[in-house]
């Protein structure tokens, strides 16, 4: 999240859209009504009407996978209707910037791609640079190569009645949430976007989240009270785990992993440090050496040097171009590229897209250590359904972990506040703190190079391996490594710092070794002032917006609304008087802003406002959107691998045999596999129906922390499928009767709920198609409930997913439903 | 001073907490359910479940609502299940909170006539013919804390506390909405110390949502035995 949970109080108008927020964070629904209690309306976007849609004020269904053509067609309604903040989009977005003229698109693709790899180039779609390397600029908005005018033009296409026709969405209700979501564009009134992963788990997943901001960029939502892009982590601590490097591409605090390419320190830092040459532009990456150079320091202590450049050529380098997530590695594993397999805290026999995929990789395994509070269909996978024992060669081993209250240490939500817990009861059994299996596993792993030496030693050997405390594991030297020391005593911005003491902020981090800090992000997590996280203040900050500084940590430096610097005008007064984020208060001497201060929330950077009152422009002042290389929000995004605009394109299965956007029918850079395993069939008259999957709030994730426990069992005891009693008609089927659902891949037993929740939706125009939703929750698994029935709906799931972050498609594919 | 529920369905969205919670606080223990086609489960209260949030989808003029009626048992000011049951050792209402409390000794009273004296549709019977329903989670009330299932509801559908402050909640909030949905009521509000408040007509929610015909009237049954009651019983009462 941007904002918070607490924030969502704050906003004017709600939508929530690829969440189910009411079922899956219920707790935020305290929010959401504080806020409709306030006047706010709530919107809910859904192929299903869900608990979330029975308190909205507008419901609209929509055919799963057409988000884009839905906000498409509200970035149209926005500009034609001139709903934007002028002002800021003018100033705080790169709408102004001149595209470089190879940037073209033509029916449904974007300059640059390649066919055969499948592939962008999308140094084709780069900014036009004035002669000191700053992106040209029109601040006017009028250039017809400037972001606005292609903007403009790119969701020219984007009508409502086509809109409609690929979503199945009806105009009336279409327009009836843009006009409601476009007035937030007023200036103090603030829009928020609640979204989880109806949204991510998309061939065009990133593309969905990109849309919105673009919307909350037009809007002028970004960065105030009541608004931000806010993603509704699935576990508590997932944003934690995220922020400490839990996928492959990123190393802790979001920095990157090196390729193979990046062959020095040195080369890797210049390769992923920004560099602007725009003097307004504060391009806080400028600082990546820093950041990357003391988490190196955490990583080896003493052993980094700067000869040995600092124990970088020691940490695993990814192959170039390739990805190595979630579907890759099962992928791998299916061909029997892997050897042994660690399964920590998860249960990928269920929780995977193509689950009958990941269960017959695991065959191919010759071990597996799984770490879980309970065994699960993953460590049990060669007893499951379907498999013969005597021919599985893996062997599993299981640990068994101590429950998440058993511990002390920290989680971090997703409004990114870190919170500190104590431990409550003492871990059961031989039940251990997963810090604790950690740490005994290093030290093992530690010990046997130490004696065999083995393939390339000193990474181990090197390693800072010192967390112990007494035998235990201490969550507390842990935290303090993650925040940094001063390695040597020195001088930072005219301030003296003694070896041994913790870093007080990132600011203080440096290139040379002076420094460590297992994450920049972090640093100022745990000062010498003391554990930041275990705060339990209940003052709210002086704009008394529900800020609540003094309650735990939050990043960066305990800033709770990120980009806030966005949150007021050039002259650095809020947009919103009544819920300023932020506000300049420096003393005023004719008519020039002569001393700093802001107050409110800790700002995102304390320079200057760009204005002083009297209007003249300040030289000292930096852009608002200080992590941007260019300071600037992106409504056009040259980074992603699929297209700086979002495009609609059809799900990997979908319904219909063409894009009605264009030509181009699905996203032409999403990944599809090849074993016998990866089966797709688009537009089959076998399979007809469009499915997604989803969570109850009754069970979490998998199920393996609820199904063991009865009363949540007693209120969803069975693995289900919704459909609307036009379907249950069609296929003869009676409400709370068992049907077998198929797709190309699988198929589930499971119980009818025939509902009026799902309705038929009629696409492609009055002349056009019905087509039908189901829907599965994938809580269920055959180890429980104990007749064995209730099976993983990611059985159906297909092995495709999002070209940016390989995220599955497990939320629009396509199946059909029978009597049994 | 008696202390009363006001449920606010407008703001129920069924996360069923306070289900779980009543069986949590109350050690109950799980029934065997099956999926019926529906999310409402277990199907109906019982012995072992107190607190049932009951589901219905219906259309209210042209547009689909999902209702949600956190069902519990009344605390009535006048309970027809006490006067039926006559026998202060079996129901008797607690002097300080007013919760109608079943003690084991309903085992010894004709339980479905108790069940049947419920304009509620309440009480139910174990195998043993004693009979059990919410408590008011008395025993956390008279400590200082909320009944379980209001604290643990996050959306403020589920609130507790001394009557006026109640009653008038429950006004503000009657006023608030009115807007929003014009045919808002609370139901039996006069009779009963659980308020709860709905968005449409309450026959949409549950066909016990509002006290069954004549339920206040006294049964024969219950007039009968009223009559013959000692004297001491009405002495009880006074107090």
């Amino acid at each position: 999240m941007t904002n918070h949970w607490i924030d969502i109080k704050n906003s004017d108008c709600i939508l929530i859209m690829g969440s189910n927020a009411a079922e899956n964070h219920p707790i935020s629904f305290k929010f959401v009504t504080e806020a409709q209690q306030k006047g706010a309306t709530l919107i809910s976007v859904d192929p299903r009407f869900t608990r979330t849609s029975s308190k909205a004020d507008i419901y609209a269904p929509m055919r799963s996978g057409t988000d884009i053509a839905i906000l498409g067609g509200m970035i149209k309604y926005i500009l034609d209707n001139k709903l934007y903040n002028e002002d800021y989009i003018k100033w705080y977005t790169n709408a102004p910037f001149i595209v470089g003229k190879s940037y073209t698109f033509k029916d449904g693709l974007f300059a640059g791609y390649d066919e055969k790899t499948k592939k962008y180039d999308n140094s084709k779609w780069a900014f036009e640079m004035d002669a000191n390397g700053v992106p040209k600029m029109d601040r006017n908005l009028k250039h017809k190569r400037s972001v606005f005018q292609l903007l403009k033009n790119h969701y020219s296409r984007y009508d409502i009645k086509l809109v409609s026709q690929i979503s199945g969405t009806p105009e009336a209700l279409l327009e009836k949430i843009y006009k409601t979501y476009g007035a937030t564009g007023a200036r103090g009134k603030a829009a928020t976007i609640m979204y989880a992963m109806g949204w991510t788990q998309h061939t065009v997943g990133t593309q969905n989240i990109r849309t919105m901001a673009m919307i909350q960029l037009l809007l002028g939502n970004m960065g105030v009270a009541g608004g931000g892009v806010n993603a509704l982590r699935g576990e508590s601590n997932v944003q934690g785990s995220t922020d400490h490097c839990l996928l492959w591409h990123i190393w802790p605090g979001y920095l990157k992993t090196p390729r193979a390419s990046n062959v020095s320190l040195a080369a890797y830092n210049k390769k992923w440090t920004p560099k602007s040459n725009d003097p307004l532009s504060a391009n806080w990456w400028q600082n990546y050496p820093k950041y990357s150079v003391s988490m190196l320091k955490s990583f080896f202590g003493n052993a980094a040097t700067k000869t040995n450049d600092f124990g970088y050529d020691w940490l695993p380098k990814v192959d170039d171009g390739k990805h190595y997530s979630w579907l890759d590695l099962f992928d791998e594993m299916y061909k029997g590229n892997f050897k042994g397999f660690f399964v920590w805290g998860q249960n990928p026999a269920c929780s995977g897209a193509h689950a009958g995929k990941n269960r017959e990789a695991m065959k191919n395994l010759d071990w597996m250590v799984n770490v879980n509070i309970f065994d699960n269909e993953t460590g049990s996978f060669w007893r499951g359904p379907g498999m013969d024992p005597a021919k599985i060669k893996t062997e599993v081993f299981f640990l068994p972990a101590a429950v998440s209250v058993e511990k002390e240490g920290s989680i971090t939500n997703s409004g990114r506040w870190s919170q500190w817990r104590y431990q409550g009861p003492k871990p059961l059994g031989n039940s251990l703190p997963d810090g604790q299996i950690i740490m005994e596993l290093g030290n093992k792993i530690k010990q046997a190079y130490k004696k065999d030496k083995g393939v390339l030693p000193e990474p181990i050997v090197s390693l800072k391996w010192d967390y112990l405390t007494n035998g235990e594991y201490d969550p507390h030297k842990v935290a303090k490594e993650i925040n940094g020391y001063f390695q040597e005593d020195i001088t930072v911005s005219g301030k003296a710092f003694k070896k041994g003491t913790l870093v007080p902020s990132f600011a203080f981090l440096q290139a040379d070794g002076s420094t460590s800090s297992g994450n920049w992000l972090y640093c100022n997590s745990y000062t010498e002032k003391g554990n930041m996280a275990a705060r339990r203040g209940q003052k709210d900050a002086p704009n008394n917006i529900g800020l609540y500084p003094e309650f735990a940590w939050c990043w960066p430096v305990n800033r709770r609304i990120i980009y806030n610097r966005a949150s007021v005008d050039l002259k650095g007064q809020p947009w919103d008087k009544e819920h300023w984020v932020i506000k300049f208060a420096g003393d005023v001497k004719e008519g020039k802003y002569v001393s700093r201060t802001w107050i409110g929330d800790v700002p995102d950077g304390g320079w200057y406002p760009m204005q002083n009152p009297d209007g003249s422009m300040r030289e000292d002042s930096k852009y608002a959107f200080i992590m941007r290389k260019h300071g600037h929000g992106q409504i056009f995004g040259p980074g992603r691998v699929d297209g700086p605009f979002p495009e609609h394109y059809e799900p990997i299965e979908c319904p219909v045999e063409k894009n009605f956007m264009s030509s181009v029918y699905t996203n032409p850079t999403a990944p599809q596999y090849g074993t016998k395993a990866d089966i797709y069939q688009t537009c089959d008259p076998r399979y007809p129906f469009v499915a997604t999957t989803y969570r109850v709030v009754e069970h979490w994730q998998t199920g393996v922390m609820t199904r063991h426990q009865p009363w949540l069992l007693e209120m969803q005891p069975q693995v289900f499928v919704e459909i609307s009693e036009e379907l249950a008609q069609l296929k003869g089927i009676k409400n709370g009767e068992r049907v077998l659902a198929s797709s190309a891949r699988g198929s589930l037993e499971c119980t009818a709920i025939v509902t009026k929740r799902f309705k038929p939706l009629r696409i492609a125009g009055k002349l056009g198609t019905v087509v039908h939703q189901v829907g599965f929750p994938w809580c269920f698994g055959w180890q429980k409930p104990v007749s064995g029935k209730e099976e993983s709906a990611n059985l159906l799931t297909p092995s495709t997913g999002d070209p940016n972050t390989r995220i599955p498609e497990t939320k629009a594919f396509m199946v059909n439903i029978a009597k049994i | 001073m008696s202390k009363s529920f006001f449920i606010d369905t407008t703001l129920c969205t069924a996360c069923r907490g306070c289900q779980v919670a009543c069986k949590q606080w109350h050690s109950l223990p799980a029934e065997q359910t099956i999926n019926r086609g529906s999310y409402q489960n277990p199907e109906d209260l019982s012995f072992d479940t107190y607190k049932l949030v009951r589901m219905r989808e219906t259309v209210v003029d042209g547009q689909l609502r999902w209702l949600f009626f956190p069902d519990q048992c009344r605390h009535c000011y006048e309970p027809p299940c006490l006067d039926t049951a006559g026998d202060p050792s079996a129901i008797f209402k607690d002097g300080s909170t007013g919760a109608v409390i079943y003690t084991a000794n309903t085992k010894n009273l004709i339980a479905d006539e108790i069940i049947e004296s419920c304009p509620y549709n309440i009480p139910r019977k174990a195998q043993d013919g004693a009979l059990a329903k919410c408590d008011m989670c008395y025993d956390r009330v008279f400590n200082g804390l909320a009944p379980a299932c209001v604290k643990v509801c996050p959306t403020g559908a589920m609130n507790f506390g001394d009557r006026a402050e109640m009653t008038t909640l429950a006004n503000q909030r009657l006023e608030k909405v009115k807007n929003k949905y014009p045919k808002v009521s609370l139901l039996d509000a006069d009779d009963v110390q659980v308020i709860y408040m709905v968005a449409f007509d309450p026959d949409l929610y549950h066909e016990f949502a509002v006290a069954s015909n004549n339920a206040f009237d006294i049964t024969r049954h219950a007039a009968l035995r009223r009559m013959l009651r000692p004297i001491t019983h009405f002495a009880s009462r006074l107090l």
